[in-house]
């Protein structure tokens, strides 16, 4: 399936991270968006505002960052693509209805353009601190989908995969922008409808007697109804059966959670994206996600200059995390550079799943800009000397 | 439970309620004299001859003894989170204005967590309706104190008696802009399902409060007896007067309840505002979703 032409301004723009998001949402079918302003967001919602009225979308800005993560799940039981926009502070007040859009299988997306925390922090200023709360951040066992753009390009074209994702496997999805790529002003190609690839919500059409909402298909993820079709189906936050029904059970829990799980864990490589650059050979990679992958390579390229074999490996998609693959290279190389705007969050993981095998360096930051090139070619030195 | 207990016996006429609830989920929660289930009869006694199209119909309840209507009812129903009913409904709403919507939840979900998104969708004007149900603390989590436990009373948390002013619910409804109040106990059953069944055919947020009695966490705990004991209570303290202004209607802690329909009046929804005034402003380039526009095309 493609794109609804209604809504896709094909050809090139010259616009920021923000509006890019926004025009990716509306080229992805996402036709309610529910929002509270919040720095350096706000523009993605703007746009949307402006352009709803004009697509057939319904934009309404909520009372707060709650009320707006809920409303589009309203929205989507109703029948919409939807999604909610915000920044850190948002992001923290969203957590509990990021649990419940996994728990209830509810497909939607969240828009988060990281600014410098903790609290407040710094409004206008980029980090990359909510990578572990995108991850973990409400209660229990779930898993999520988040990407990670570098570019205004990207943010059009992972809001569109975002969108295809989160219906693939009902989960939210969450694009992990920052306030560097959200601001960033540069040209964005729009292709033309027909180019653009659609996943449609994947609806049951069986008997309405026989609909079970949360009867799995082959590959962990059950079909979707609509509300006022007829299938009088009722969805739950408590632990259900797969009638949907609370059940109280130690046994329905764990098929329940072990499913949200491994719903994601077998689906891993399908879902997994990165970009490499000369990894094979290489005795360092560089790891990078979002805007400090583009801070990266003046580093990585004066290492070259300078004979290194440095590789990069950029996240596109952080969670699912990678495990196999970082695994894979932790045998080859001797050893990791993570330059992240935290104080080491991806980094942990890649230590993880490097076992011992490399060594990990992080290069911390604690937001507010980005990394200069030379504390990346500092650290890419450091770690070829252990 | 055995499920001897719900064969029916041949011959004996189906409950005629019985083919609006999940019969598969009976039997309920909610403990012996507790009115909820008594609302829940009212209401689907108001659905069945509302004439509405039941698979148009959806129920969002938020989190407690009241908000484990919606899992009862054989309707489309969403048990949502603690506090979130309304901007759930808001959002399926919004998305699909040929539904109605009805949200079914307590005073503690829908006032004190909720109390934010009760004032902005009173405010909007977003056609549901919101029955409410106030027994004056929460009673899913131990008797605690609430915003609409009345100064004296006692609960879990305010072990001395509240000394908190408590809201005054169709006042704060009207203030904030609903076209429908009315408040009822769950002895009035008949004006409840009335009520409920005018609050459905009305457009826009409609808001009824049902003062319901915990005889397990609220009236033990305050030596005022048991369900039946309330039940009496609500006879003989109820006092009936439609368009009371809601200034004048708070309730104290055992005293003079007075009920009835309070306000119903006309404001535009907030979908058809929308409508109207992108229609007014944007001319040709509006473009309404097909929902929208089917849910205007079938009221004209």
């Amino acid at each position: 399936m493609h794109a609804d032409p209604i809504g896709v301004l094909t050809g090139p723009h010259f616009i920021d991270g923000d509006h890019a998001c926004s025009e990716g949402a509306i080229a992805a079918g996402c036709r309610f968006v529910a929002g509270y302003p919040i720095t350096p967001s706000t523009e993605v919602v703007e746009r949307i505002a402006e352009r709803f009225p004009r697509v057939g979308g319904v934009f309404i800005q909520m009372e707060d960052e709650i009320a707006s993560s809920i409303a589009i799940q309203g929205a989507v039981w109703g029948g919409k693509k939807a999604m909610t926009v915000t920044s850190g502070p948002g992001f923290s007040l969203m957590m509990e209805h990021i649990g419940y859009a996994a728990m209830t299988e509810t497909p939607c997306v969240f828009v988060d353009v990281q600014r410098a925390g903790p609290s407040t922090g710094l409004p206008t200023m980029p980090a990359q601190g909510d990578m572990m709360q995108a991850r973990w951040g409400s209660h229990g066992d779930y898993g999520i989908i988040a990407l990670s753009p570098n570019s205004p390009q990207e943010c059009f074209d992972l809001t569109i995969k975002a969108f295809n994702l989160a219906e693939q496997y009902r989960v939210p999805v969450m694009m992990m922008m920052d306030e560097c790529v959200g601001h960033m002003i540069e040209r964005v190609i729009i292709p033309a409808a027909e180019d653009i690839k659609i996943v449609p919500r994947r609806f049951y059409e069986g008997p309405k007697e026989e609909y079970r909402p949360y009867e799995p298909e082959r590959d962990l993820v059950p079909l979707m109804v609509k509300v006022g079709k007829g299938y009088r189906m009722h969805i739950t936050g408590l632990t259900h059966d797969e009638q949907g029904y609370p059940n109280m059970s130690v046994n329905t829990q764990g098929k329940l959670v072990r499913r949200l799980v491994d719903k994601l864990k077998v689906n891993a490589e399908r879902i997994i994206e990165f970009k490499e650059d000369k990894v094979e050979g290489a005795d360092v990679v560089v790891l990078t996600y979002g805007i400090s992958s583009r801070t990266a390579i003046p580093a990585i390229e004066q290492a070259r200059k300078e004979g290194l074999k440095v590789g990069h490996l950029r996240l596109v998609t952080v969670w699912p995390f990678p495990e196999r693959r970082i695994a894979e290279l932790a045998g080859c190389i001797k050893s990791f550079v993570v330059p992240e705007l935290n104080f080491g969050q991806i980094a942990l993981e890649v230590e993880r799943c490097a076992g011992g095998k490399a060594s990990v360096h992080l290069v911390p930051h604690a937001g507010g800009t980005v990394h200069q090139p030379k504390e990346i070619y500092s650290a890419i030195r450091k770690s070829l000397k252990g | 439970m055995s499920e001897e207990l719900f064969e029916v016996e041949e011959g004996i006429p189906p409950n005629p309620v019985e083919e609006f609830l999940r019969m598969d989920r009976m039997p309920h929660i909610w403990c012996p004299g507790c009115g909820i289930g008594t609302t829940v009869n009212c209401f689907v006694r108001a659905l069945d001859s509302s004439g509405l199209d039941l698979d148009k119909v959806a129920v969002v309840s938020g989190i407690g003894c009241t908000g484990r209507v919606a899992g009862y009812l054989r309707l489309d129903s969403f048990h949502t989170t603690h506090g979130r009913a309304i901007p759930f409904a808001t959002g399926l709403k919004l998305a699909n204005p040929e539904l109605k919507v009805i949200v079914y939840s307590g005073d503690g979900d829908l006032t004190a967590i909720g109390g934010n998104h009760f004032i902005h969708a009173a405010r909007r004007n977003v056609d549901m309706t919101v029955i409410l149900l106030n027994n004056g603390i929460y009673g899913m989590t131990g008797g605690q104190v609430a915003p609409t436990t009345p100064i004296s009373a006692i609960a879990s948390t305010a072990p001395y008696g509240n000394f908190e002013e408590n809201f005054n619910l169709p006042y704060m409804a009207e203030s904030c802009g609903a076209v429908y109040v009315a408040r009822w106990t769950s002895f009035h059953v008949r004006h409840v399902t009335k009520s409920i069944k005018e609050a459905l055919a009305k457009k826009g947020f409609s808001f009824i409060e049902i003062v319901n009695p915990c005889p397990t966490l609220y009236s033990r705990r305050n030596k005022i007896g048991d369900g039946l004991d309330q039940m009496i209570y609500y006879r003989d303290n109820s006092e009936i007067r439609n368009g009371a202004d809601t200034k004048t209607v708070g309730m104290d802690f055992q005293g003079k309840i007075v009920v009835g329909k309070f306000v119903d009046r006309e404001r535009p929804t907030y979908d058809s505002a929308m409508m109207k005034y992108y229609q007014k402003k944007l001319g040709e380039d509006f473009v309404p979703s097909e929902e929208m526009r089917n849910s205007i095309h079938a009221e004209n």
